[in-house]
């Protein structure tokens, strides 16, 4: 699958490998931001409250 | 192509691992340090031109601790906590700020961490001061908590002034424990005449099965004029600069 989104890509061999880092940095930032502490909260419910 | 599905599969796992361990912790505490120590400076400074050249108060002068009576919506901040036994050594990483409210608004926030419960006294007023942090992950508020001592400082401060209240004991509960909240923890028949404050996160580390409840009771009092305590002037002036 990685070789087919490397053949969809424009332009030449160093814009595509550009527009593939730029992915891949989006994909952590929205694990990191949305995906994990989504993943977390239901593998791991943190309670530090009394109530 | 179901190679690259597993290999993928693995690399998120990893990812996983390493933004738990590290992002997570490491950097989220490191974020909610500085953002604290912004807060704490920012009071400090406004105090400064507030006052000019005038000098500050006697010590005779101090009276009782001021009680903020402002109402606070949820996840407003009000004051920042610093306890120095939770540095990490050599550093000043253990400023959090507080903030109304104990939802995950608050305690996994870039830059807030440790909640107030909001039907609980404010820093300085005769009852309980009671806060709550995570004690691993999410910036880790109150991760070094087994670690303090008797007497241990635990600081707050607020736009009026630095509270200096002394850890006394811990209580191991059940989560359901709310009585360690009343103005005489465990005694809500009684009024209270002691200002406290109660720190509440989960334990054991990494588990939620328990909560560690550490006591303190209020020692001084000094307002904002007269500088932080001289116990830990020289951290202030570091996270000041």
């Amino acid at each position: 699958m990685y070789g087919a989104l490397w053949r969809i890509l424009p332009g030449p061999w160093w814009l595509r490998l550009l527009i593939m880092l730029v992915l891949a940095a989006a994909a952590v930032y929205a694990l990191f931001t949305w995906v994990f502490p989504w993943v977390d909260h239901i593998l791991n419910p943190i309670n530090v409250t009394v109530e | 192509m179901f190679g690259e599905l597993l290999v993928t599969a693995g690399v998120l796992i990893l990812l996983f691992l390493g933004w738990q361990l590290w992002w997570n912790d490491a950097i989220m505490a490191g974020q909610q340090s500085a953002a604290a120590s912004t807060q704490s400076s920012k009071w400090i400074e406004e105090e400064r031109a507030t006052r000019g050249d005038a000098p500050p108060p006697d010590p005779a002068d101090y009276g009782d601790p001021v009680v903020d009576t402002s109402e606070y919506g949820n996840a407003e901040p009000f004051a920042v906590m610093y306890v120095p036994r939770f540095n990490s050594p050599d550093t000043v990483d253990s400023v959090r700020t507080i903030a109304q409210g104990y939802g995950l608004d608050v305690l996994n926030s870039f830059d807030l961490g440790v909640g107030h419960y909001p039907e609980t006294q404010m820093p300085g007023e005769v009852g309980n001061f009671a806060i709550a942090a995570h004690r691993s992950a999410y910036g880790g508020g109150m991760h070094e908590i087994e670690q303090l001592q008797l007497g241990d400082g635990i600081f707050i401060q607020t736009k009026d002034g630095w509270y200096t209240y002394r850890f006394r004991d811990f209580e191991y509960v059940t989560p359901d424990t709310v009585d360690v909240l009343a103005p005489v923890p465990h005694r809500p028949d009684l009024q209270a005449t002691d200002r406290i404050v109660t720190l509440t996160t989960c334990n054991p580390l990494y588990s939620t099965a328990e909560r560690l409840i550490a006591y303190g009771v209020l020692e001084s009092w000094q307002p904002l004029s007269a500088g932080p305590p001289a116990e830990i002037a020289a951290d202030v002036a570091r996270w000041e600069q």
